[in-house]
């Protein structure tokens, strides 16, 4: 994509959520999360990095293969994020320590309150009562703004189908598993159960009992609980959560109330330019880095015509 | 927290535990060697030589817990579990379901309140925790993936090794 037409897109976007916002009437600060959703709790001292949720993922979703299999250890030298051929990716940290590596697995994290889902002028994204955050690839025109709303830069966008550009991102398994109240494939794969499934209240539950019970394992931190309005997706970790990679400086606050606190148009175009800037920082840093296949994302910019 | 209750009760009605030796069991007869992983799809089932692990290892809890009547090792279990007995059911699979997120596992475990344990895990990732987890820890014993157990024609297509080497960038293996 051109620089121009991102920026274009950006702007159109940019004013047509303002116009979209009404008919979605979020109640500000009142949505707790639907309260039978579902979630997953991810416990990093368990994960040994095996990377079978990155296969399970593949083969579920029926994502094209990948460059190397999913058994090479290599892919750990470099930090990789979610892309649109592949939903999930789990990173490795703190190798040089003496207690080890920690490894963290990377998704959707399925806000509560969504800030794709309200950045969205097509409404192709629903939260569903089971938690996840899906989406209805249909409608989506490609504007990216998601991707930039995202506090966790999890969205992928599939620069393949170039007649049908569109963002990919990790479901839940919504279509094939969540709905019938069966666990993400990832979580059935894990051997070491570093993936726990179940309702988000339970879980939350479940967290704060185990470091409870066993404080010298977790530092005292239930990630997503709290952080933008709360995610179905949670992480325990043994070491400050800011080490593993994880944006340590979100606030509490759902990304949608930033907006909903604004209430005409102008505004609202405005509260855009923020992620807009962050927008052409992204692009000008793959321009910087480019050819030398520093994240999947560049080479796909790259490879494009 | 009645049943808690319940169960110091019962061990303390039942005394003194033979805690020390475990020739003195009555129950399942101790196997020499188990095959595991029975009806894996991706991986093959293997032989899991029990004998040689009780030999190196003596302590029956680093496994069983407390179920096989030998003193819990474990800080965190033996705050409640120093003087329990031992249980009827000895086999991982006995108590750590193989479907631990089916809708029927969740819902049972919804149901009830009184129980302690609400954390309990499937039985993979019981067997891979505590198995990597001694073998990480003594620095003996197979870690790696197809080390206990080789992948199955099916396990090579799902984690795609013909993809191996596919990219030669980072080719380099540990
Ligand atoms: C290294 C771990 C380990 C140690 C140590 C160990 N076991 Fe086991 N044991 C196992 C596993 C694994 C099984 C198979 C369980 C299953 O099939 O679910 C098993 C099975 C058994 C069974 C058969 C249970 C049944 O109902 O089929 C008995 C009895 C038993 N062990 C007793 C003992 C005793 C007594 C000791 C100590 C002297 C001991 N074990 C030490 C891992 C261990
Ligand atoms: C705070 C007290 C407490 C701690 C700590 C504790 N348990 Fe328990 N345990 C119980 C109670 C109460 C029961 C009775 C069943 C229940 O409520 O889950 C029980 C039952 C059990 C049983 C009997 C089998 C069953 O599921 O009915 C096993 C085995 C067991 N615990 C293992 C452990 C292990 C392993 C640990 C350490 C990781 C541990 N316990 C830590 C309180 C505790
Ligand atoms: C009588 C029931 C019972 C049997 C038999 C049993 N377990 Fe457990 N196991 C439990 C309970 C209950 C817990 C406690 C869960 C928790 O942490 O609250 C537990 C916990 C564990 C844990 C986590 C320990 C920790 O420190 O968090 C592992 C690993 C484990 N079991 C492995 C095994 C293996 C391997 C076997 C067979 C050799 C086995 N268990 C047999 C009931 C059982
Ligand atoms: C408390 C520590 C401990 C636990 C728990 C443990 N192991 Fe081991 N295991 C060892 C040690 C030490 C060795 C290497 C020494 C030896 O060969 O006896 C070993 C060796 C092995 C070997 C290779 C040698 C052989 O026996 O064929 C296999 C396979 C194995 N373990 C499987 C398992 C499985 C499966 C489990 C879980 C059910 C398990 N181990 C649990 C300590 C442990
Ligand atoms: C110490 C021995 C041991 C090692 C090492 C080990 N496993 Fe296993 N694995 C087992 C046992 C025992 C079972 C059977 C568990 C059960 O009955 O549910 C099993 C079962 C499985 C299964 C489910 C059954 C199947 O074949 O589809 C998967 C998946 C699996 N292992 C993946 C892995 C992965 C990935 C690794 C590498 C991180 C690994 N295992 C390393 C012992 C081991």
């Amino acid at each position: 994509m051109k620089r121009r037409n991102f920026l274009k897109a950006c702007l159109i976007g940019g004013t047509t959520i303002a116009l979209g916002k009404t008919n979605k009437g979020w109640a500000s600060g009142s949505f707790e999360g639907y309260p039978e959703a579902m979630g997953v709790l991810v416990d990093t001292t368990r994960c040994i990095g095996c990377r079978s949720c990155e296969a399970a993922c593949n083969k579920e979703q029926k994502l094209p293969e990948p460059d190397t299999s999913f058994d090479d250890p290599s892919v750990f030298e470099h930090d990789r994020r979610p892309t649109s051929k592949a939903y999930t990716v789990v990173n490795r940290y703190q190798k040089e320590q003496p207690s080890g590596p920690v490894y963290r697995k990377v998704q959707c994290n399925h806000c509560n309150e969504p800030a794709c889902l309200t950045s969205c002028f097509v409404n192709a994204y629903t939260k569903t009562k089971e938690g996840a955050v899906i989406y209805n690839s249909k409608v989506c025109v490609g504007c990216r703004n998601c991707m930039i709303a995202c506090p966790f830069n999890v969205p992928g966008y599939d620069y393949d189908s170039a007649t049908n550009p569109i963002v990919k991102k990790c479901i839940l398994c919504y279509d094939t598993r969540l709905k019938y109240g069966k666990p993400p494939a990832c979580v059935e794969i894990c051997p070491q159960e570093a993936l726990t499934f179940g309702h988000r209240a339970d879980l939350i539950k479940l967290a704060h009992e185990r470091i409870r019970a066993t404080p010298d394992r977790y530092v005292d931190h239930v990630y997503g609980e709290k952080e933008v309005g709360g995610t179905s997706w949670l992480y325990l970790a043994p070491v400050g959560f800011d080490k593993l990679g994880f944006d340590t400086t979100l606030s509490n606050d759902p990304i949608i109330s930033n907006v909903k606190d604004f209430l005409g148009m102008v505004p609202m175009v405005l509260s855009i330019w923020p992620a807009l800037f962050s927008g052409i920082h992204l692009l000008a840093k793959h321009e910087e880095q480019g050819g030398h296949g520093h994240d999947t994302d560049s080479n796909q910019e790259d490879t494009k015509p | 927290m009645s049943s808690y209750k319940h169960l110091i009760v019962a061990a303390l009605s039942i005394g003194a535990i033979s805690v020390s030796s475990p020739a003195a069991l009555q129950c399942a007869p101790v196997p020499d060697s188990i095959t595991l992983n029975q009806n894996g799809k991706l991986f093959s089932p293997f032989t899991f030589n029990h004998a040689k692990h009780i030999q190196s290892i003596k302590e029956c809890a680093d496994c069983h817990h407390h179920t096989t009547g030998t003193l819990v090792l474990d800080p965190n279990c033996a705050r409640c579990h120093q003087n329990s007995s031992p249980t009827a059911v000895v086999s991982c699979k006995g108590c750590h379901s193989a479907t631990p997120f089916s809708p029927e596992t969740l819902a049972a475990k919804r149901a009830d309140k009184q129980r302690y344990h609400l954390d309990k895990m499937g039985l993979k990732g019981a067997m891979h925790q505590n198995c990597i987890g001694c073998h990480n820890k003594m620095g003996n014993g197979p870690t790696g993936c197809q080390d206990c157990h080789p992948r199955t024609t099916e396990g090579a297509a799902f984690y795609s090794t013909n993809r191996k080497g596919a990219k030669p960038a980072h080719a380099e293996e540990e």
